[in-house]
């Protein structure tokens, strides 16, 4: 029953993070009380591990390129990938890390102010590290979509304000 | 020179819902929760579909009761939903959504003076398709007592020796009530006793929270004496598409062919190639537009009732019909106030029959967003007018 009402706090707030606890509960049919504590277990489980902002950055003022890298390494052993990993994912301008299946190892997402600081970081920091075989880095040119939300503007409602 | 209209036609009162359209658009800004449609885009996948049999060059007519695959599809679908076993080649017509079916179903079976039953509040085309058809409307009040479902007490008052259809549009817009199996087998009893046929509007079936929608057909005997009307606007957000059916005893459907070859020709092509698709693919679709519906539907019953409004829990399709009668004005008085002080548009509950008086109609096809807005300015109009001090 908690394990139900977990899954669909989730679902719920995956796409909009502003719903309240008041929201939450008249929406999903339980208390306030009850989803707040239950939203308070998550974050401790750290299921829940932060409530960021899908901004799409292209449309204000400031610059920032996003590159994707593919990254191939050696594991290590007793380790495997997590410890390279680590010392990857630890770096500010890194904003995502997988481990992939297939031609490589790990997808590094990383942001920066310009070509320039993104190519300085993987020639400085990521290419030297001893664990690393290879990078081949690119350039995103424009973000579509996001966490399931499309960052062009979409329609308005076109219905008509009155139907049968 | 004469008059050149039918007195018929004149005589037909203009749907309830016109008029307050005209005042709503003319207003800037209004948010509605006045809608009869979903607010979700037709799936991809099957607006995708609809693209590439245009692309294919499938833009002829198709035979007169639909295509063969989508026939099968629609044959499949309710066996898999509700367990009836219909035969694709001669008990199904595809129509121009589900308002198509209703007419032709009725001008199927009626001959002048034949006596229809009609449950209110309900859908607003019953009436005057019935009165174009030749027949009598008998209208049955429902009650909000009995959560607007129909009860065999209101069926057998109605009943009379000229009775030939029941119309029974379950799950019900504008109230959201459903017909459960019990509720049911009532009616069945007293239909199959007094030989009367059904005209069951399932439109809203895929749309019930909590409980399986159930047909009327499934009961024993009654697939016989059943016409079945689904479509796909509101499971599939398809309703610009213009697609709907009718299922039933295959003497009744081979004449609606018969009318619907010579009014229509066929249903639109590009539309039966997505169904198609809808049926094939789209389960999933509908799962996550009735779990969405539902979260908006706790969250308004919820917004109503803490505003202090009296609201039956519905079951069924995406409204609320709360009752108003507590502050003192009429359906129309409180929606025309409403839109002109707080600019939400909802319907009155008399658009969709007399006894809809003291009722609203909001829909939830709507975002939670929109939805704390348009509350938010509705419970400030019910304080106000309740002369109460705030409830929070």
């Amino acid at each position: 029953m908690k394990e139900k009402m977990k899954e669909k706090i989730l679902s719920a707030i995956d796409k909009n993070s502003k719903l309240t606890a008041k929201d939450l509960a008249a929406m999903l049919g339980s208390s306030k009380e009850e989803v707040a504590a239950i939203i308070k277990e998550l974050e401790e489980e750290t299921i829940i591990c932060g409530y960021p902002t899908l901004i799409n950055w292209d449309k204000t003022e400031s610059e920032k390129v996003t590159a994707l890298i593919e990254v191939k390494v050696t594991p290590q052993r007793g380790q495997g990938f997590d410890k390279i990993a680590e010392r990857i994912y630890k770096f500010d301008e890194v904003e995502t890390v997988y481990l992939m299946s297939g031609g490589f190892d790990l997808t590094v997402i990383i942001e920066g102010k310009s070509m320039r600081e993104v190519a300085n970081f993987v020639s400085s920091k990521l290419a030297p590290m001893e664990a690393v075989l290879s990078t081949a880095t690119h350039f995103v040119l424009k973000k579509y979509k996001e966490h399931g939300l499309p960052l062009v503007h979409e329609t308005s409602d076109e219905r008509m304000l009155i139907t049968p | 020179m004469r008059n050149p209209l039918s007195k018929t036609v004149v005589d037909i009162q203009p749907s309830g819902i016109r008029k307050f359209f005209d005042i709503v658009s003319d207003m800037k800004n209004a948010i509605s929760l006045g809608v009869g449609e979903p607010d979700f885009d037709t799936p991809w996948h099957i607006r995708e579909e609809g693209i590439y049999s245009l692309e294919r060059g499938r833009t002829f007519y198709t035979s007169n009761a639909g295509l063969k695959d989508l026939k099968i599809q629609i044959c499949n679908y309710l066996k898999r939903r509700l367990e009836l076993h219909y035969n694709p080649a001669l008990e199904i017509v595809v129509t121009i959504g589900g308002s198509e079916a209703i007419d032709i179903a009725l001008r199927a079976m009626l001959d002048i003076g034949d006596e229809v039953l009609i449950p209110q509040p309900s859908y607003v085309s019953y009436l005057p398709c019935v009165t174009l058809a030749g027949g009598k409307p008998v209208i049955i009040e429902l009650k909000a007592k009995d959560q607007f479902r129909l009860t065999k007490e209101e069926l057998l008052d109605a009943v009379t020796d000229k009775t030939k259809v029941l119309i029974l549009p379950f799950p019900n817009n504008p109230t959201g009530a459903i017909m459960e199996y019990d509720d049911l087998a009532d009616i069945v009893k007293i239909v199959e006793e007094k030989d009367i046929f059904v005209i069951s509007d399932e439109i809203y079936s895929e749309l019930t929270y909590g409980t399986k929608h159930v047909s009327i057909a499934e009961f024993p005997g009654m697939k016989e004496r059943t016409i079945l009307i689904n479509g796909f606007s509101k499971s599939y957000a398809m309703t610009g598409w213009r697609l709907g059916y009718a299922a039933g005893p295959e003497n009744i459907i081979e004449q609606m062919i018969k009318i619907h070859q010579f009014a229509i020709m066929c249903a639109p092509t590009t539309s039966q190639y997505a169904a198609i698709e809808a049926l094939k693919n789209g389960d999933s679709d509908v799962e996550m537009m009735r779990d969405a519906y539902d979260q908006r539907r706790r969250f308004l019953v919820h917004a109503l009732r803490e505003m202090g409004l009296d609201c039956f829990e519905p079951y069924g399709a995406f409204y609320v019909f709360p009752c108003i009668k507590s502050l003192g004005m009429t359906s129309d008085e409180f929606a025309t106030a409403l839109l002109k002080e707080e600019k939400v548009a909802v319907v009155p509950g008399t658009a969709f029959g007399d006894c809809g008086e003291g009722f609203l109609r909001i829909s939830y096809a709507y975002s939670i967003e929109n939805l704390k807005v348009a509350l938010e300015r509705m419970e400030r109009f019910v304080k106000k007018h309740k002369g109460q001090p705030p409830v929070h």
